[in-house]
């Protein structure tokens, strides 16, 4: 048997080709070819969601959706994180201010800030070097106690609350600087308190120009009175701030 | 000889035309193609083996197609067209690797 009967069979087809079988075949062979190049060019014309079935096109629609929600619940937690960042600036930045504003008046006040302001020159001829620290520390305290705020002597010590004064010669010494008369004190405050404090009967003024003294006092009121000499900060050694109770 | 021209015919009808794919046919015409080729191999088998019919030929063609359209109809109705889908090729992928073999003893005795 030099061949099978089914290759006998094709080649006869192949030789013989009018049959009903034949064109029947043909028939459809065209229908398969037909279609098979058909969806193999929109395979290829189409682009991804074409071709792709409805659930599939659901289930993406939905993860969209989903990653979209997610997307949207990071976007409105990173708003607040920055809306609650923001506010915590603030609060921050007005303590930072309030804290600048306290360090001032209390740097004017201990004498380790310059100050401006209007207040009293009060210049002390002494001829007789008779002043001392009693006088002194009398008109330092009637200004201080008609609302002194800084205080100044000869422009080159600041008078504060821990500053000492002692006689020495020739002049008295304030907080380890020699000073000769005459003295002069520049005080910011309310000049006219100021200078009635000084004024009263016994006081400053009445001490200083009555015998044994006999010396001179001058007092003139500014309205621009410029304290530059600043005081020493002194760190408390001993003293610690206590508990409020 | 003519079923080979059929063929050609049909292939380059397609490539000319070039026609878009309906919408409502779009998820059928996969699986009818696969499933006709099916058919046109068990032709080619039967013709080899001499019981080829053309009746027969027209009919499972016809069918093949039909049904696999209504598996993927109902798999899209079920909520499960991606699964039957594969299945169906699966199987079909099967049947023609098999029909395929037999061609192949009966032309090349091998």
């Amino acid at each position: 048997m030099s061949s099978s009967p089914g290759r006998d069979r094709l080649v006869a087809s192949l030789k013989s080709p009018r049959s009903r079988g034949q064109i029947t075949a043909a028939l459809l062979l065209a229908v398969v070819g037909f279609a098979s190049v058909v969806q193999v060019q929109s395979q290829e014309r189409d682009n991804d969601y074409e071709s792709m079935r409805e659930e599939d096109l659901v289930q993406l629609l939905n993860s969209l959706a989903g990653a979209s929600q997610r997307a949207e619940n990071e976007i409105a937690q990173l708003e607040q994180t920055r809306s609650s960042l923001r506010s915590d600036t603030d609060s921050r930045r007005a303590a930072l201010e309030q804290a600048r504003e306290r360090a001032t008046v209390l740097g004017i006040l201990a004498g380790t800030l310059p100050a401006v302001g209007q207040g009293i020159v009060v210049t002390v001829e002494d001829p007789e070097e008779q002043v001392g620290i009693d006088q002194m520390l009398n008109g330092i305290e009637e200004l201080r106690d008609s609302g002194a705020e800084a205080i100044e002597i000869n422009n080159t010590v600041r008078v504060v609350a821990q500053t000492a004064l002692v006689d020495g010669e020739g002049g008295i010494v304030v907080d380890g600087t020699q000073l000769a008369p005459p003295y002069t004190l520049e005080v910011i405050g309310e000049p006219h308190t100021l200078e009635r404090a000084l004024n009263i009967y016994g006081g400053f003024v009445a001490t200083i120009e009555r015998p044994p003294i006999g010396g001179e006092v001058a007092i003139e009121e500014s309205q621009n009175i410029e304290i530059s000499t600043l005081a020493e900060p002194r760190q408390p050694e001993y003293a610690e701030p206590a508990e409020p109770e | 000889m003519i079923a080979g021209l059929g063929l050609l015919v049909g292939i380059i009808v397609g490539l000319m035309l070039q026609p878009e794919v309906p919408l409502w046919l779009e998820p059928y015409l996969p699986i009818a193609v696969v499933a006709a080729l099916d058919a046109v191999f068990g032709a080619l088998r039967a013709f080899l083996d001499g019981i080829f019919d053309d009746k027969v030929f027209v009919v499972s063609f016809i069918s093949n197609v039909l049904i696999a359209a209504l598996i993927v109809y109902l798999g899209d109705k079920l909520g499960v067209g991606g699964q039957l889908s594969t299945g169906v090729i699966v199987v079909l992928g099967i049947r023609i690797f098999s029909n395929v073999a037999a061609i192949r003893r009966h032309i090349f005795h091998a």
